[in-house]
């Protein structure tokens, strides 16, 4: 069982009242993008064994999008933090180079 | 005018729990920017209340307010007076940007009420439903079964409870069901 805690509404959600939307922070290519990076952006995914970053939404709650960090070994959740962000903040970056020494840090 | 009838339309069962239809209730959507002064004014003069804390519930005389997400509020208020409160706040906020809807015929709302009322609801809501974390007069939109619903406590062993008008036949038989009487979990009950 996941236990993600949104930060829009406080509300500590369980895994069924939410909405997993895959990686997050990727750079949406539109149109007029070089071949290579609309291809990154529609099929090229990060798949590291542990720490990754995804975004969810609250869906049967606020119904706001959020970002978790979380690892996918372990299940353990390292943090939540709002979505209107390019990359996740440096303290919680920081706790997971703490807790994970070998991770290779925050790769876009 | 057409004659208004709930979803429910005056349904009533009683086991663990007592649920009832709570009747005809004015609901009014209201999203847009909850810093704004403008929104607190007329909020408070349609409803009297102030303006609800993250997940809380405001209730006063004419009304009450609910925060149900960073940018929405739901207003209820008498049925007859919705259309009305809902040409109040558009003039009151034109130029801001939001968005006000009357969906007083769009939702179900029920009376729940009973010392097992945490339990039964506890059947099919992950919630927390822990008075430590959901307290009287907080709101919490969650989910029923598989319906989304949202609930508040308004005292120890009462509730409302709101959902699409068009699951309204579900949720009442859900809840019934999960109501019938000896068949408590005697998880929340037993704490109290």
């Amino acid at each position: 069982m996941l236990i993600l805690t949104c930060p829009n509404c406080g509300i500590a959600a369980d895994e069924t009242e939410l909405h997993a939307d895959g990686q997050a922070h990727i750079t949406r290519h539109g149109a007029g993008a070089s071949d290579d990076d609309l291809e990154e952006y529609l099929f090229m995914r990060n798949n590291p064994k542990g720490v990754h970053f995804e975004r969810w939404r609250h869906v049967y709650g606020c119904g706001k999008w959020f970002h978790a960090a979380r690892c996918t070994m372990t299940l353990e959740v390292f943090g939540t933090y709002p979505a209107q962000t390019l990359e996740p903040p440096k303290d919680l970056v920081a706790k997971i180079k703490k807790k994970r020494p070998d991770w290779e840090g925050f790769v876009k | 005018m057409s004659n208004a009838v709930t979803a429910l339309n005056g349904a009533k069962y009683s086991g663990l729990i007592d649920i009832a239809d709570a009747g005809l209730m004015g609901m009014i959507t209201l999203r847009g920017d909850l810093a704004s002064a403008a929104m607190a004014k007329v909020v408070k003069s349609i409803t009297g209340a102030k303006m609800p804390k993250p997940r809380g519930v405001e209730i006063a005389g004419k009304g009450s307010v609910a925060w149900m997400s960073p940018d929405e509020l739901l207003i209820m208020i008498d049925y007859a007076y919705a259309d009305s409160a809902v040409a109040k706040i558009s003039s009151a906020l034109a130029g801001e940007h939001h968005l006000a809807v009357n969906v007083s015929d769009a939702r179900a709302v029920f009376d729940l009420s009973g010392d097992e009322l945490r339990d039964v609801l506890a059947k099919g809501s992950p919630s927390n439903l822990n008075p430590d974390s959901l307290p009287i007069g907080e709101m919490r939109r969650t989910r029923l079964g598989q319906l989304a619903v949202a609930f508040w406590f308004t005292d120890d062993s009462s509730a409302k409870l709101v959902c699409f008008r068009s699951v309204g036949d579900h949720v009442f038989k859900w809840l019934s069901n999960a109501a019938k009487p000896e068949s408590s979990p005697n998880f929340y009950s037993a704490m109290r």
